[in-house]
């Protein structure tokens, strides 16, 4: 056991060494926090994602967000991305908020829990949670959600215009939160355009497997679905097979069009940005918390994006803006809320 | 003095100094090359490094944070280590710590207000059970049915998810949620079943003392009872075994058994030493166990198979995953590049097994090296995880 | 129910799981093979994530599929290379280092992703080749002839593998050197030369498995395989470590995924039931072995590093 002893003995060496090495190195006490950025000083913002930056769906959207007000709001941006380990982002979160940060945003409604028990630790912290539309009664939690079934709706009747089999396909993740809205509003708008349409709706039963939304978006095709839609980061796995059957897509969350510009009806962006703006105003002026915001088509945080490049009907477009405009009015009701 | 002691003492310190160094060896090896990574990425290396140790130990903060990362790591290394021991090779880790997770959950939600001193202890054991069951059926599965357990095991934890999607969406789902829609967790369960915190202020629980209590059962349970004998000789040779009348079947179960209540105790420590307090789901394993059930793996062997060392080991490993994190977040590089390393860690720290091996046979005497050395290695390194033969 | 029971239905069915089983199909030989010489390889699925990157690269920038297959191939002989570095020559512990290379494959496939990809934009996928007279006969032309070529390649692998393992002396050594190491290595076997090849052969299948499933999708993500590799390695004990069994096994798994797909699609699961309906091939995959209950030996040495004198 002579020489396993000294190696293990190596090992507590090893540990002793980066810890005497790491306290060495000096330890940079954190800044105070909060406050809310002075003029002169930016505003640290720290995005906490479940899921890649440029995945041109959820964390896309909140990333174009920060970059869209970076300038104008003078604002210091660092991410933590790819953090589907629940219990990794609390960690990030709570990171973030202990180095100084204004403004941590937990952008996934997985990160619900951990904000409501992390902020109670940071006063001077704010923390921006969505999609969600609780902010648990406290001070320094803002909440943001997306009426998603808006856009859902809109494009529903879109879909519905444009099907000429009668058939249309839904791959979804968890038939829970922002992307059940997004379906249900979407199945709301067929109905109520031409209730003889099939939709057919699968949810996969996960947010990153790609491989199950392009099964999902086959056997679709082979039901000789001619539209299709999805929610969520996996489906840019379905949105391949909507491009090489030449079936119809409608995405949401950020613009698709260039994931398939030949067959990219529509896509519902988020733009955070108006409801962002609002919540580092906030900040700045000194309310750290306790607001929910929504995104909606009537204030201009979803937008129906057209891809210029596809050839679409003159009247199904109207049937669209008159959905939009409905909406808008309130005049249409998606019937959708829970 | 004879020739060969006089040889053999003159080369004894040489032998210990390549010991000494096979480790730490490997370890830098594996982070040049990461930060050869770091730069082509465009990062500053020094910066990552630094930002890795004091995120992962410089500070009471990091120790902590390491700590708690290290609790279910160590737990499934220490299951690892009895399983391994039988010579089981135990990779349903993750499936048990979801099954753990899910039973410690449910008991929290069905006794809200019982007793902290009474729900605590009672949830733990809930977890230990739901791992324990689904530990279970791979070992039987194996003794009874000549299931290989690699088949079972990775079935099973495909299963578990999928339990889990479904409870987490639905009989578990938390419906007070205001706002749109749900999410796929539960209400946040009561505060009795939290575990306490051992240092006021901190976040650090009492997780902790459980993967300490563990890991010395488990030391106790291998090298001072019968049954870990037992489980020790199987593992050795299961024929030999056999042939002495040792219950075989029975045994190498129960080997899979334990371990997974150790990973689902595991399960159950993330579950209530959470952030949120909560269990969760994003639909996939990982998103919950955060790899646990392959870490747990990789801290047993290099702790040697005993579960003491693997609290250490555990403990390294855990800094790594957390310095990590750390060193994401300081210089901005995608977290993939902390999964990669830790696979080149893993690489090359077990690859180096082999140069202390010869370092040790080349320099014994030949007969040595033919009798004792491969075998014993072998045995000091645990058994390799032959499945057995299956013709009983 | 009813609406299952069609014929163009259950043609598209079946065709999707044969189309489903190919990935498992061949990374599940590739593994074969190096079992049978007594090595296990559990970095499969890391390896064919790196295959899988390698080959939606190259079809994203060459848009070229063929040369896409060969380099997913390359990398994963690449891998392999590494893989048999590790398990022969430094004998390590093969559970572990299959694990490091695992993580190490997933966290590169990834990191190359997001630094030379970014956005995953859709690639071509395979057209179907119809295979000449066949392709034409009713209803079972449809089902087995109208695939897409790497479908037909895995399947005559099967054969072929087959036919190597047990006809030809290479197999035999194989064989040998899976059981009883010391012995071929007394009658004049290279057992590491052996190993070496299968390692490299098993790694260049996981790596065209990966390939295969990235040009099926049409897409590459973080993590494309979700564990596929893994249970490509559990179906090579399923299959008692014969092609045929292993092919047995996969086409098992493929066409139990395909028919919960196509009653997810066709609302016969309704939306409650379906995580539950999606663990069914694993369940059956178990339940099968059980009611099957061979008696069937693995190869003795299997994950044992040799060591001459040893």
């Amino acid at each position: 056991m002579g020489t396993k002893l000294l190696r293990r003995s190596a090992l507590l060496a090893l540990v002793a060494v980066m810890a005497i090495i790491a306290a060495a190195c000096g330890n940079n006490g954190t800044t105070s926090g909060g406050g809310g950025g002075s003029p002169s000083a930016p505003l640290k913002v720290a995005l906490v994602a479940p899921s890649a930056t440029n995945d041109l769906a959820f964390t896309q959207s909140m990333t174009d967000a920060l970059n869209a007000l970076k300038e104008s709001e003078n604002l210091d941006i660092a991410v933590s991305d790819n953090l589907f380990v629940v219990d990794d982002a609390a960690s990030a979160i709570r990171n973030y908020a202990s180095q100084g940060y204004d403004l941590v945003i937990a952008h996934g409604s997985q990160f619900g829990g951990s904000v409501e028990q992390i902020a109670p630790d940071f006063p001077d912290v704010s923390f921006a949670w969505g999609t969600a539309g609780d902010t648990f009664g406290l001070t320094n939690v803002y909440a943001y959600q997306a009426a998603s079934d808006q856009g859902g709706y809109v494009q529903g009747v879109l879909a519905a215009g444009l099907t000429k089999s009668k058939v249309i396909g839904v791959v979804g993740p968890i038939e829970v939160g922002d992307a059940k809205l997004y379906v249900d509003g979407f199945k709301a708008g067929v109905e109520a355009t031409d209730p003889s349409t099939s939709v057919k709706v699968n949810y996969t039963g996960s947010f990153s497997d790609v491989g199950l939304a392009a099964e999902a978006a086959r056997s679709f095709v082979a039901a000789k679905a001619d539209v299709m839609t999805g929610s969520a980061q996996m489906v840019v796995g379905a949105v391949g097979v909507a491009k090489t059957n030449e079936v119809a897509w409608f995405g949401t969350q950020a613009n698709q069009t260039s994931l398939a510009p030949s067959v990219v009806v529509a896509s519902q962006v988020y733009h955070w940005e108006v409801v962002l703006k609002q919540i580092i105003d906030g900040i700045k002026a000194g309310t750290l918390g306790g607001q929910t915001y929504t995104i909606d088509l009537e204030n201009g945080g979803e937008v129906i994006e057209y891809n210029s490049d596809y050839n679409l009907p003159a009247e199904v477009k109207a049937a669209g803006d008159a959905a939009i405009e409905g909406i808008k009015s309130g005049s249409i009701q998606t019937g959708v809320k829970e | 003095m004879t020739s060969r002691l006089r040889l053999a003492l003159h080369l004894d310190w040489r032998r210990s100094l390549v010991s000494w160094f096979t480790l730490p060896v490997a370890a830098i090896a594996a982070l040049l090359i990461g930060a050869g990574m770091l730069l082509a990425l465009g990062a500053n290396p020094l910066t990552g490094y630094r930002a890795l140790l004091e995120g992962a130990f410089g500070s009471v903060d990091s120790l902590i944070n390491t700590a708690i990362k290290a609790v279910p790591i160590v737990l499934v290394g220490v299951g690892i280590c009895i399983a391994f021991r039988a010579n089981v090779l135990n990779i349903g880790g993750e499936g048990q710590l979801v099954m753990g997770g899910l039973a410690s959950t449910a008991t929290a939600l069905a006794l809200p207000d019982l007793p902290r001193p009474l729900l605590v202890p009672l949830v733990l054991l809930a977890g230990a059970v739901g791992g324990a069951i689904w530990g279970a059926i791979a070992g039987s599965l194996k003794a009874y049915f000549n299931v290989n357990e690699i088949l079972s095991t990775i079935m099973l934890n495909i299963v578990a998810v999928q339990i889990m999607n479904y409870l987490l969406s639905g009989p578990l789902v938390d419906k007070s949620f205001s706002g749109f829609s749900f999410i796929p967790q539960t209400k946040r369960l009561s505060p009795n079943a939290d575990l306490p915190v051992l240092v006021g202020g901190t976040h650090l629980h009492a997780g902790v003392i459980v993967a300490v209590l563990a890991a010395v059962a488990a030391y106790v349970l291998l090298w001072r009872t019968g049954f870990g004998f037992r489980l020790r000789a199987v593992g050795l040779s299961r024929e030999a075994s056999d042939y002495a009348g040792m219950p075989v079947k029975r045994t190498i179960t129960l080997a899979l058994t334990l371990s997974g209540a150790m990973a689902g105790l595991a399960g159950a420590v993330l579950v209530f030493g959470s952030a949120s307090h909560r269990m969760v789901t994003d639909g996939t394993a990982t998103g919950f166990t955060g790899s646990a059930g392959f870490n747990g793996i990789v801290a047993a062997l290099f702790g040697g198979l005993n579960p003491l060392w693997t609290m250490v080991s555990g403990f390294v490993f855990a800094g790594l995953l957390v310095g990590g994190n750390a060193m994401q977040i300081a210089v901005q590089v995608p977290t993939a590049l902390i999964v990669a390393l830790n696979g080149l860690l893993v690489v090359f720290v077990v690859s180096i097994e082999y140069v202390r091996r010869r370092s040790r046979l080349h320099l014994e005497s030949p007969r040595e090296a033919a009798g004792a050395g491969s075998e014993a290695e072998r045995v000091g390194a645990g058994p390799s995880p032959s499945t057995g033969r299956i013709e009983e | 129910m009813r609406q299952f029971f069609t014929l163009a239905v259950l043609t598209a069915t079946v065709a999707s799981g044969i189309r489903l089983a190919t990935p498992f199909l061949l990374a599940s030989l590739g593994e074969t093979i190096g079992q049978r010489s007594g090595v296990l390889n559990l970095g499969v699925d890391g390896i064919m994530l790196l295959g899988a990157f390698g080959a939606y690269y190259t079809a994203l920038h060459a848009e070229n599929l063929w040369l896409a297959v060969l380099l997913g191939t390359l990398v994963g002989a690449l891998m392999g290379l590494i893989t048999a570095v590790v398990s022969v020559t430094m004998k390590a512990e093969q559970g572990i280092s299959g694990i490091g290379v695992f993580l190490f494959g997933l966290g590169l496939s990834d990191l190359l992703f997001q630094k030379f990809v970014g956005t995953p934009l859709p690639i071509d996928t395979l057209p179907t080749a119809r295979v000449p007279l066949l392709a034409n006969i009713p209803t079972i032309g449809k089902m087995l002839f109208q695939a897409n070529l790497m479908v037909y390649v895995a399947f005559l692998l099967v054969p072929a593998v087959a036919f190597v393992l047990n006809r030809t002396t290479y197999g035999t050594n194989i064989k040998a050197v899976g059981e009883n190491p010391a012995a071929a290595d007394s009658v004049g076997v290279n057992v590491a030369r052996v190993r070496y090849s299968t390692i490299i052969i098993g790694s260049s299948l996981a790596g065209l498995a990966g390939a295969t499933l990235a040009i099926q999708l049409g897409i590459f993500q973080q993590n494309l395989t979700q564990g596929q590799g893994f249970i490509a390695v559990a179906l090579v004990y399923f299959g008692a470590w014969r092609p045929s069994g292993v092919m047995a096994g996969s086409l098992l798994y493929g066409m139990v995924a395909a028919i919960v797909l196509t009653w997810k699609t066709l609302g016969i699961i309704p939306q409650s039931a379906s995580d539950l309906a999606a663990m069914a091939p694993a369940v059956l995959t178990v339940v099968a072995l059980v009611v099957v209950a061979r008696r069937f030996r693995q190869p003795a040495a299997l994950a044992k590093p040799y060591e001459r004198g040893g």
